[in-house]
């Protein structure tokens, strides 16, 4: 792109909010971005690192409360701070488009698509009503959703999450745009969506030309889609480089740390999570920002910031020594997680579990109508003391609903819960004695959910210990103290509130809100997917050492299949609600798989620029399980027939208890999985 | 692990009141409450007359050094029976707002986290009461039980009740659908543990908030009652009754009428005034229409 000039060019931007002492405290520091038409560019960062507040200042805009300190943001040749409103909203939405995190949800829910739609073409292009629907129509066909007529006419919630996210697009592409800003695009997707949205994106940005900013903290999917990086740290710009370059040997020792910190496919070890966390926006500005965490830090690095080196391979780099960048990660390999041992005695028994969310009316049940599957189906497992059994699945394949009814917030429709001294367990919540309570415990998705704002972390501790031990006073608050000791946090968090928590240290709590219980089964219900990466990794070891201090058994609820087997000694793969495959993580996670299993390994994005995912199924909102046959049916990429629509598919097994359920046979699978990709 | 030290903090409430107080809209608000609350408590000592007391030599009396606002029809002095004529308002609706605020809070609450046929029964009915015209209702009571303090006391916590149910069910709900109240159930507390732990804390913002709102609405509610003779019987001073009784001499002496006005629209204002700044510095978002 050498010659032309770049569309979107900041420079030297300070970026910052007044403090309570009056002083302007930096969110950003003296950053630079530049892209040029056709270019892809990832902004990569913690959160609170400042990439968000970047992306929107390429548009001009800053959140309330901030202000631009110095530099200058030019966009198309002239700077965006001194526009008029007008010419602003001119540009905002049309030549420049943005995708906010969340924008799938963020559609108006009372709302048809095609009326939403036609609301961004109003704004943004002068044309007439009758072409505002073909365009409308055309815009659902560029980002690929199926029978584009019958989706302008639905309410948002009547699409899937990925049908929800490139409907976002397609109201971002309205206006024509030459460059688009991607907030964390695809985060909280499932992988196989994720994988198609990424695709699409790719494409769009090829045939249209555009300049593609896209702010993420998961490196997987930079690694995807972008030409360049950078790489943000406390509001600075630390490595800046070409993403093969910064993917394969990074200058940075944080960006070390952050690929690090990425769990893989391939290992079944823990990643490395980062020790600390980064600097507030308070805290003294000398010397390296990293300096704190980082491994090689001298004096030299406290002394002063270090300013952007050449750092080989066409990186630039705020590091001194950039070629030691190496030395890091030879000594340090990722924990390995700790097992259980075979034949353990048993902790939880499922057995032939169901459950429904409908309730038929007095009027159906008087009819005799014929009611849908239910949700959750035939589900058997065996749960061995200190043992983890990951639950993996797409959206809605039912993994919280197992959890919840294990944790008897849901009781089934049939089948039996037994804990592990051969007690039945009650159904409901309110049946069971408080010791069965005791030994279940439940971590919840979003800690910002399952805390509730208004008490105090020792408060929030108090919960379990009053209720299970009776415990008071100074009893309880040792107890807490301890406790908050194990999560690697301490007595100073005590008083604190949710909301002066950063989002690691507030799922710690959860934990330790759990562990309190002294639980022999704990229910993880996607407790890191709200988390960065490095955060991520650090929940990931904590949940690893309690496993190995307490010889507690977890169910693992993740969407995330490298996550799901860093930490799971077997793993269960969920389709609408039935089990197509259960084994040891290795067995599951290898050859032979299940289709669905190979459909959602294929998909997965890891870190490295010359993996691309392989997609097969394309993503389709499935509200209910087909009555008959097998529950991937309408999705088999490799279906062999009617007779997947009429039969339940057989348990294969492979030895070592490795189960899957499908009517092709194992050696067959294996063919396929090991061989060309199947058409999709 | 780097532990940033707790953020010092005082009390919540003190908190707010500070936040609220650093608001225009706060500020005037609670000056203009905390005046009517001072003038309510120490007018029986610094009132210049007898409210009692009349003089048929003055009646009608305009604005003089003795009678700053002039007399009533009965030669009784304005000024201190404009003093005096929010104590019964205030000391009725005062313990009638925190009743309504309790007893529909905690209805609505619970109806909020048990759900079913109770609650879509109970919805109902708030609905079908909602429907009526504001007053009649009130009206049909006082006719049956008599009017006076007593009466309109409870009276007026239950009717201003019902509204708060609806809207304390509201907030629970929201707050029953957070996971919070999930692992409050699945740890198997009790229900009211849960009400009281849980949810009562997270629905205490919208309450007060609703209450301030109802408190103004019932002040309104007690005026109107005594301007149409079902509320303090006289010769007790109360602004609705001054209002009713001078409004037939409003061309002799305007300011019979003008003071009491004055004094209930600016405890009224204020009360609004407040709300908004309490509302707008917890967070709220009040999309309800000031009263008047
Ligand atoms: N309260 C409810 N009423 C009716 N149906 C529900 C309800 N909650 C969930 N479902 C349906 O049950 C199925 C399983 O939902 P569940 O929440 O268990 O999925 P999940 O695997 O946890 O998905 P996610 O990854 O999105 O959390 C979905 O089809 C969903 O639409
Ligand atoms: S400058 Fe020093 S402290 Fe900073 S990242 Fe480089 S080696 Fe680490
Ligand atoms: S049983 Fe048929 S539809 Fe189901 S996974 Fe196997 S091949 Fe596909
Ligand atoms: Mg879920």
């Amino acid at each position: 792109m050498a010659g032309t000039p770049p569309l979107i060019d900041i420079r030297k931007l300070c970026v910052g909010f007044r403090g309570r002492a009056g002083a302007i405290l930096p969110v950003l520091h003296e950053v630079d971005l530049t892209v040029c038409r056709g270019e892809s560019i990832g902004i990569v960062g913690e959160s609170g690192s400042g990439k968000s507040t970047l992306a929107l200042a390429a548009m001009g805009y800053l959140k309330h409360g901030l202000q631009k300190i110095s530099g200058d943001v030019i966009y198309d040749g002239a700077e965006m701070f001194g526009r008029s409103p007008a010419d602003l909203a001119r540009i905002r939405g049309g030549q420049l488009g943005l995708i906010p995190q969340n924008s799938g949800q963020a559609l108006t829910p009372t709302m048809r698509i095609g009326t939403q739609i036609r609301e961004a073409l109003h704004l943004h292009c002068a044309m007439s009503e009758g072409e505002h629907a073909t365009r409308a129509r055309d815009l659902l066909a560029q980002v690929r959703l199926p029978d584009p007529e019958a989706i302008l006419r639905r309410y948002p919630h009547e699409l899937s999450g990925g049908q929800q996210q490139r409907v976002a697009i397609a109201m971002a592409l309205a206006g024509e745009p030459d460059a688009l800003l991607l907030d964390e695009p695809t985060t909280g997707l499932d992988v196989t969506t994720q994988a198609h949205i990424l695709e699409l994106l790719r494409e769009l940005a090829r045939v249209r030309n555009m300049a593609m900013v896209y702010v993420s903290h998961d490196l997987g999917v930079i690694a995807r889609v972008c030409d360049r990086v950078q790489v943000l740290y406390a509001g600075e710009t630390v490595l800046e480089g070409p993403t093969r370059a910064v993917l394969r040997e990074p200058a940075h020792p944080y960006a070390r740390g952050l690929l690090a910190s990425i769990p893989r496919l391939g290992e079944q070890t823990l990643p490395r999570a980062l020790d600390g966390r980064p600097p507030g926006p308070n805290g003294p500005r000398e010397g390296c920002a990293f300096a704190p965490r980082c491994a090689l830090a001298t004096q030299d690095c406290r002394a002063a910031t270090p300013p952007m080196i050449e750092g080989g391979a066409d990186q630039m780099t705020r590091c001194l020594y950039p070629d030691r960048v190496d030395e890091i990660t030879g000594d340090q390999a990722g924990n390995a997680p700790h097992g259980c041992a075979e034949g353990s005695p048993c902790a939880l028994d499922l057995a032939e579990v169901s459950i429904r969310y409908d309730r038929p009316g007095l009027f159906d049940r008087l009819r005799g109508a014929p009611r849908p599957p239910a949700t959750v189906d035939g589900i058997d497992l065996h749960l061995r003391q200190g043992e983890t059994i990951g639950l993996v699945g797409e959206s809605g394949s039912g993994k919280s609903t197992i959890l919840k009814a294990i944790a008897g917030l849901l009781p089934p429709a049939s089948g039996q819960i037994t804990l592990g001294d051969g007690t039945a367990l009650p159904a409901a919540v309110e049946t069971r004695r408080p010791d069965q309570l005791r030994r279940i415990q439940m971590i919840f998705q979003n800690p910002d959910d399952s805390l509730n704002p208004r008490q105090s972390v020792g408060e929030i501790l108090a919960q379990p210990l009053r209720l299970y031990f009776g415990l008071r006073d100074k009893a309880l608050r040792d107890r807490a103290v301890a406790l908050l000791d194990t999560v690697r946090l301490g007595a100073p968090y005590l008083e604190r509130r949710p909301g002066q928590l950063s989002g690691g240290e507030k799922q710690r709590v959860a934990v330790a809100r759990a562990f309190a219980a002294g639980p022999e089964i704990v229910l993880c219900d996607e407790i890191t997917s709200a988390l960065d990466v490095s955060v991520q990794a650090a929940v990931l070891d904590l949940l690893n050492d309690l496993k190995a201090a307490h010889k507690t058994a977890f169910v693992f609820v993740s969407h995330d299949l490298t996550v799901v087997r860093a930490l799971s000694d077997r793993v269960a793969v969920l389709y609408q609600g039935r089990i197509c495959e259960f084994g040891p993580a290795a067995a599951v996670y290898g050859a032979p798989s299940h289709p669905y299993t190979a459909v959602l390994l294929n998909a997965v994005l890891t870190p490295d620029p010359d993996h691309a995912p392989r997609l097969m199924a394309e993503d389709v909102l499935e509200l209910s399980p087909p009555a008959r046959g097998c529950p991937f049916q309408r999705r088999c990429p490799v279906k062999c027939g009617t007779i997947c629509d009429t039969d339940a598919p057989p348990a294969r097994e492979t030895g070592d208890g490795h189960v899957i359920r499908c009517h092709i046979p194992l050696d067959e699978l294996c063919a396929k999985q090991t061989g060309e990709p199947p058409k999709s | 692990m780097s532990t940033a030290p707790p953020a010092p903090r005082g009390p919540r409430s003190v908190e707010v009141l500070r936040a609220m107080i650093a608001r225009p809209s706060g500020a005037i608000g609670l000056t203009l409450v905390g005046l009517h609350l001072l003038m309510a408590v120490l007018s029986p000592w610094i009132v210049p007359y007898d409210y009692k007391a009349m003089d048929a030599t003055i009646t009608l009396a305009g604005p003089s050094p003795a009678h700053w606002l002039g007399t009533d029809h009965l030669g009784r002095d304005v000024l201190t029976r404009m003093m005096l004529g929010g104590r019964e308002a205030l000391l009725v609706t005062g313990t009638a707002t925190p009743v309504a605020l309790i007893w529909g809070g905690l209805l609505g609450v619970y109806l909020g986290l048990k759900g079913g046929w109770r609650d879509e029964v109970a919805m109902r009915l708030v609905d079908a009461f909602l429907a009526l015209p504001g007053i009649l209702p009130l009206l049909v009571l006082i006719t049956v039980f008599g009017s006076g303090g007593e009466v309109l006391m409870p009276t007026l916590a239950f009717f201003f009740g019902i509204p708060v149910i609806r809207v304390a069910r509201a907030a629970a709900h929201e707050v029953v659908a957070r996971d919070f109240v999930s692992a409050a159930r699945a740890r198997g507390h009790h229900p009211l543990d849960i009400v009281r732990r849980e949810l009562l804390p997270n629905v205490t913002d919208t309450l007060l908030v609703e209450g301030a709102m109802r408190w103004s609405w019932m002040l309104l509610g007690f005026s109107a009652l005594s301007f149409l003779g079902f509320g303090v019987s006289p010769p007790k001073p109360d602004w609705g009754l001054m209002i009713s009784d001078a409004r037939v001499y409003m061309s002799l002496a305007p300011l019979g009428v003008i003071a009491p006005v004055i004094a209930l629209s600016t405890l009224i204002i204020g009360i609004n005034l407040s709300a908004d700044a309490l509302a707008k510095t917890l967070g709220l978002d009040r999309s309800r229409k000031a009263v008047i």
